[in-house]
């Protein structure tokens, strides 16, 4: 069983973190009307290094627990995956103070739909490749 | 699930954007109402956006904060004729930017086609994840 769980591994984990990714992209598009909103993005490649290394394993960096929910999230701030949800850097910020470039977030967008897509059909390739292994 | 919440979010920003739709036909269609109910002549109204969490996981949509009274001068228009005018002739007219209305229609009904699309992509990726293994 630990060998099957470890073939399908790093495709789940891909899964959750372009679907997460994708909810923060989301929110950038159905924002880019809304006044002193600031776009955000995670850095994908340090959360799926953090996803399939040790430390991830061991569920991401030490957070402080909150008993409350009107606890501050501490140092860490909001994460995806344990990787720290940044602000992005807009090339033309608008005077109301809002940081999203439509165009630049339609894009990545697209391009975490398709990747989201292509993680799906490899899983679906190594599910079909285990079955055939044990159905021969 | 992450997918989840980007419905959840596309369908805050459209109930945003077609209250948005729903002021700027309201300032056209009163564009030239001198008088209203109040006797007052129609003031421009404009929503003010506001993002707002749509989910416990951090998904941030879009809220209408409020509908404000555009601050802009009424406009005053000489016409000693019309039974609304003043001692100088001048009656005063709503403060509708048609021009400015115009611009914001078109921005709100392409925010709205934008977020369609995004739900029509969750709404793929999703039945695509369903259809997974078979």
């Amino acid at each position: 069983m630990q060998k099957i769980d470890g073939i399908f591994d790093l495709q789940q984990q891909l899964l959750s973190l372009r679907a997460q990714r994708q909810q923060l992209l989301a929110s950038n598009i159905a924002n880019a009307d809304t006044p002193n909103y600031k776009a955000r993005d995670i850095d994908f490649a340090k959360a799926l290094a953090l996803a399939t290394s040790a430390a991830g394993a061991a569920g991401g960096p030490v957070e402080l627990a909150r008993t409350s929910s009107t606890h501050l999230a501490g140092a860490t701030g909001e994460s995806v995956g344990g990787v720290p949800v940044q602000y992005r850097v807009p090339t033309q910020p608008s005077v109301d103070g809002n940081t999203v470039e439509p165009d630049y977030e339609r894009a990545q967008f697209v391009d975490n739909a398709l990747h989201y897509e292509t993680d799906l059909t490899v899983l679906n390739a190594q599910i079909k490749a285990v079955l055939t292994a044990i159905q021969g | 699930m992450s997918l989840d919440a980007v419905l959840d979010i596309a369908s805050s920003a459209l109930t945003a954007q077609s209250q948005r739709l729903n002021a700027v036909a309201s300032n056209l269609a009163n564009a030239d109402s001198a008088t209203g109910p109040d006797g007052q002549p129609y003031h421009a109204k404009q929503v003010v956006f506001g993002s707002a969490l749509v989910s416990a996981q951090g998904a941030t949509g879009v809220r209408v904060t409020g509908v404000i009274q555009d601050p802009s001068p009424m406009r005053e228009v000489y016409d000693p004729k019309n039974p609304l005018a003043d001692d100088k002739g001048y009656v005063t007219m709503p403060n509708v930017d048609v021009i400015g209305e115009m611009v914001n229609m078109i921005s709100a009904s392409r925010a709205y086609e934008e977020n369609v699309d995004m739900m029509n992509t969750a709404k793929s990726l999703m039945s695509k994840t369903l259809t997974l293994g078979q």
